[in-house]
């Protein structure tokens, strides 16, 4: 596909939200306020698996100011919800399976009044064994979280025979490694505002990622009909996957108090409670284990993954699907099984987060890349470069990618603005000097959207006004990524105006068609390509008007700059609101619904092969990283990220999302770790969960590289979650360069740098070594 | 409870008003005043989306009791735009596309609205260490950096 000339795509356009937000008009969930409303809280479980024997209230309701207690037993519907496997309740029944389910609710008049009542609410628990490891869960023995069994998803991929494929090789590399839970911190928490409909339901403002799943479950847990629960997204403060279902439970629970008070409810998570109930990016147990011929081509890999899902469902099943897909990463092999299993257990149940089971997957492949690039005496790049996909290859799903393949121009174009493989070169070995350079490589392929997962399909509305100013809404939703502004950009392009005359409205349940969730990178793709459609519907009603108003041929015509024009000699001929305000007195409809549904994909689940997903975004990233082996502390000097993005709708946007995605990707490798103690958490702020500062992210060099695709609208695809999978895996990679070790558990923390093992406070007192890294299994085959 | 009285100018408007002793100024302000442009992110003091500037220095309003702005000057987002036209660090949050969902942003703008007053100029190492204690998880604060540094005088 060649770029299409186009007169605003591409173009760093400012945000159609940027206004609000600098001027502080912009109002997030927990800014809206309503005349008599009341305040409601949750009381969360005392113990992270325990059975309820008994929950007393009285004196609770008693309390001045309060107006309701509720409990699981006030759930007129279903009290269980779940995208695949329904088995998270609103309110926790007889059992409680993490430290952040809720229990009871209270609405009160006053904040305090409210947190006085939970106080006072009695609830007696039976505690029961406390599952926190999610290889233990897979033993029979071991204590059920729900069923008879803790593993609930088992995706395999079977290609070739792996046998032979071992029989073949040379060399053998098998190495295990370890992730951590990762809290998505979005700094605005989570917050709702449920209020009693007119014509009966509620209606719900909230900081909501994904309305429609969230309004099922109200529906749901209300006894009402979808129409009678109407959720408007708020401007949002922040999500990467995290504002699912966590809020699904905060929109239930208002909801309940609400039409329980008869009142306005607002529920607003502190920072404590978002951590203590909010899911988490799902930790991993990755077992690799690789074949290779002596001059690098890889003939065989064998790899099992075990998930920890936590307490409940969640996207597990969907999250652990997208790394089975992708867990070879892009690199050729006649002969793979691939398993991946998610587990049960008493941890902060686990969901979707940006990357969405590819940051776990991509820091093994990656990592056993330069461990096998290192065996058989290459250098990173030339390894990859000889082993990655490229236009026409198969993939370990047996999907053969017809689109253009640009890895191999992505890793090059990477490599060289980083000088990768003269420096990568000159940092190894050294031996001398306690600051010790070194310099990593890591690059992936990611399916665009949600693939072979479900039902992928979106629609966007574009309205032109009598006076051609144009309103917008979609189902699909801005969560601070600019999906906003994405599609204005796009409607704008095709209506031939500047992006002033758009008013983007926020996404209501009840006036935009469900288009899915906004999640896996889809937004653009799937929300853009539904606004062209919509824009290009209202475009020909328009033209056809111009053709009447001008005696032109609608095929000479074109809206450029606001006006109608003949395209020969771009002569103005009407403005674009004179045609809109003749289509009005014409009784034409100005209103396009573009709906766009994704190419077919396909899934055969038992042997794991099929179409996975209907196109592919291909990435490189490079770290430069200066180690102090002293004291183990890592500076990231400098940063590369290249990313083919098929074509950038927005620039500025685009490039964001390359940043903040490394950011992010920095704290994964570096800093951040939730982590638990018997189910505990152990972090519920900003004070010891740390993310990273302005102070720790490196100067960031962006390289967007552009092959337009014909799947998405103006070739676009997709940059969210492609930009933050891969920093990790390359900042290890360049603390190998650095010391000649290679560190298998993420954080890279100073003692995992230090020491090669991670030290652990306790409760008691001093430190504790808590964990050590498995050496790494490099031998000739047949040993 | 005992309210104490103060008087205090927020944004150029002078209040007297009663509070109570345990109110924060983020408090006030969100819920008191109805300036909600004032973000609470953590109620601790760490991630700074609540950041106002108290007679002209820069301060985390959570951590602030609202009878200590007796008698002080009290500056928010909301105060940045005069006489209905966007100041020219709003402009460069915008040109830049250091806006991403907007959490962050208040706060943001005050810490460098304090930084500029000082130093009109400032490097980028003194940018990044003004916006140390704002958190901000979407934009990797690169563009917030190159907003800062291509504010217009």
């Amino acid at each position: 596909m060649t770029t299409q000339r186009t007169h605003i795509i591409g173009r760093g356009e400012r945000r159609v939200d940027a206004f609000g937000k600098v001027t502080g008009k912009a109002k997030f969930a927990a800014d809206y306020s309503l005349p008599h409303q009341l305040y409601g809280a949750t009381l969360y479980a005392e113990h992270p698996h325990a059975t309820i024997t008994h929950i007393d209230t009285r004196e609770a309701e008693r309390l001045d100011g309060v107006f309701a207690v509720l409990t699981a037993k006030d759930i007129p519907g279903e009290n269980a919800f779940g995208i695949v496997i329904k088995n998270q309740p609103v309110l926790a029944c007889d059992i409680v399976r993490y430290y952040g389910d809720g229990v009871a609710l209270v609405a009160a008049a006053t904040r305090e009044a409210a947190e006085a009542a939970l106080a006072l609410i009695r609830v007696e628990y039976a505690p029961l064994p406390v599952l926190t490891d999610p290889e233990e869960a897979l033993l029979e023995g071991s204590v059920k979280i729900h069923g008879d069994s803790n593993i609930f998803v088992h995706h395999k991929v079977r290609k070739g025979d792996i046998e032979n494929g071992f029989a073949e090789a040379e060399i053998v590399i098998e190495k295990k490694f370890k992730t951590q839970f990762i809290e998505h911190s979005a700094l605005e928490p989570e917050a709702a505002l449920a209020e009693p409909a007119e014509q009966g339901g509620i209606r719900i403002t909230g900081s909501v990622q994904n309305l429609f799943s969230s309004r099922r479950s109200v529906a749901a847990a209300l006894n009402l009909d979808l129409n009678k629960v109407q959720i408007v997204q708020a401007t949002l403060g922040g999500s990467f996957g995290g504002k699912d279902e966590v809020m699904t439970a905060l929109c239930c629970r208002a909801a309940l108090l609400s039409l329980r008070t008869g009142r306005p409810v607002k529920m607003v998570n502190t920072r404590e409670a978002s951590m203590r109930e909010s899911y988490k990016r799902h930790p991993y147990v990755l077992s690799y284990k690789w074949g290779a011929k002596n001059d690098g081509s890889i003939t065989a890999m064998e790899i099992t993954c075990i998930a920890d899902g936590g307490a409940y469902a969640s996207m597990s099943p969907f999250v652990t699907w997208r790394s089975v897909v992708q867990a070879t990463g892009p690199y050729r092999c006649g002969n793979v099984k691939t398993d991946v299993y998610a587990v049960y257990t008493n941890n902060t149940y686990t969901g979707a987060m940006r990357g969405f089971g590819s940051p776990q997957v991509n820091f093994a492949i990656e990592s056993m890349m330069d461990m096998l690039a290192e065996a058989v005496g290459k250098d990173p790049l030339e390894l990859r470069l000889q082993n990655c996909f490229e236009t026409g290859a198969e993939t370990a799903t047996g999907q053969t990618l017809d689109h253009h393949v640009s890895l191999s121009e992505v890793l090059t174009t990477a490599a060289d603005a980083a000088q990768f493989s003269a420096h990568w070169k000159s940092f190894r070995g050294q031996t001398s000097g306690a600051k010790r350079r070194g310099i990593g490589l890591a690059c992936s392929y990611r399916g665009v959207s949600l693939g072979a997962e479900g039902t992928d399909a979106a629609g966007t509305i574009v309205s032109v006004q009598t006076d051609g100013s144009v309103i917008v809404s979609s189902g699909i939703t801005d969560m601070g990524q600019g999906a906003q502004t994405q599609m204005s950009q796009i409607a704008a392009e095709v209506l031939g105006i500047g992006m002033g005359r758009i008013q983007f409205l926020n996404t209501n349940t009840s006036r935009v068609p469900d288009s899915g969730p906004t999640v896996a990178s889809r937004g653009t793709i799937m929300g853009g390509s539904a606004a062209k459609r919509g824009a290009e519907i209202v475009r020909s009603t328009m033209l056809k008007v111009g053709s009447h108003m001008t005696g032109e041929a609608t095929g000479a015509l074109d809206f450029r700059d606001e006006h109608l024009v003949r395209m020969s000699d771009g002569t103005h001929l009407a403005t674009f609101a004179e045609v809109a305000a003749e289509c009005f007195r014409r009784g034409l409809p100005m209103y396009g619904f573009g709906w766009f549904q994704s190419p077919k994909t396909s899934w055969d689940e038992e042997r794991g092969q099929g179409e996975a997903y209907f196109t592919y975004v291909y990435g490189a990233n490079i770290a430069e990283v200066e180690v102090d082996i002293e004291t183990g502390k890592v500076d990231v000097l400098r940063f590369v990220a290249v990313h083919d993005v098929g074509r950038a709708i927005n620039r500025s946007a685009v490039l964001g999302q390359f940043y903040g995605g490394v950011a992010m990707g920095l704290g994964y490798g570096l800093l951040e770790s939730f982590d638990f103690e018997e189910g505990i958490p152990k972090q519920l702020n900003f004070d010891e969960y740390l993310i990273p500062t302005s102070l720790d992210v490196p100067p960031i060099r962006p390289v967007v590289i552009e092959h337009p695709d014909p799947a998405g609208p103006f070739g676009a695809k997709s940059i969210g979650e492609p930009a933050n999978e891969l920093a990790a895996p390359a900042i290890i990679n360049a603390i190998a360069n650095a010391t000649g070790r290679r560190i298998t558990e993420l954080p890279a923390t100073l003692e995992r740098v230090l020491l090669g093992h991670a030290l652990s406070r306790t409760g008691e007192r001093g430190s504790q070594h808590k964990t050590s890294d498995e050496s790494c299994k490099i031998r000739p085959a047949g040993l | 409870m005992t309210k104490i009285p103060i008087t205090t100018t927020v944004n150029g408007t002078v209040h007297t008003l009663e509070i109570a002793p345990h109110q924060t100024l983020l408090e006030l302000l969100r819920e008191g005043l109805g300036l909600t442009g004032t973000k609470c992110g953590c109620e601790i003091g760490e991630c700074g989306a609540c950041t106002v500037l108290l007679d002209g220095e820069p301060v985390n309003s959570c951590l602030v009791l609202a009878p200590q702005i007796d008698g002080r000057n009290v500056s928010t987002v909301e105060g940045l735009m005069r006489a209905n036209a966007t100041d020219p660090l709003q402009d460069a949050f915008m040109d830049h596309d250091a806006v991403h969902c907007g959490f962050c942003t208040p706060g943001m703008l005050m810490s460098a609205r304090a930084l500029l007053a000082e130093d009109a100029h400032p490097d980028e190492a003194s940018i990044r260490t003004a916006i140390s204690g704002n958190l901000c998880r979407c934009t990797g604060y690169v563009q917030i950096i190159e907003a800062i540094k291509h504010v217009k005088p």
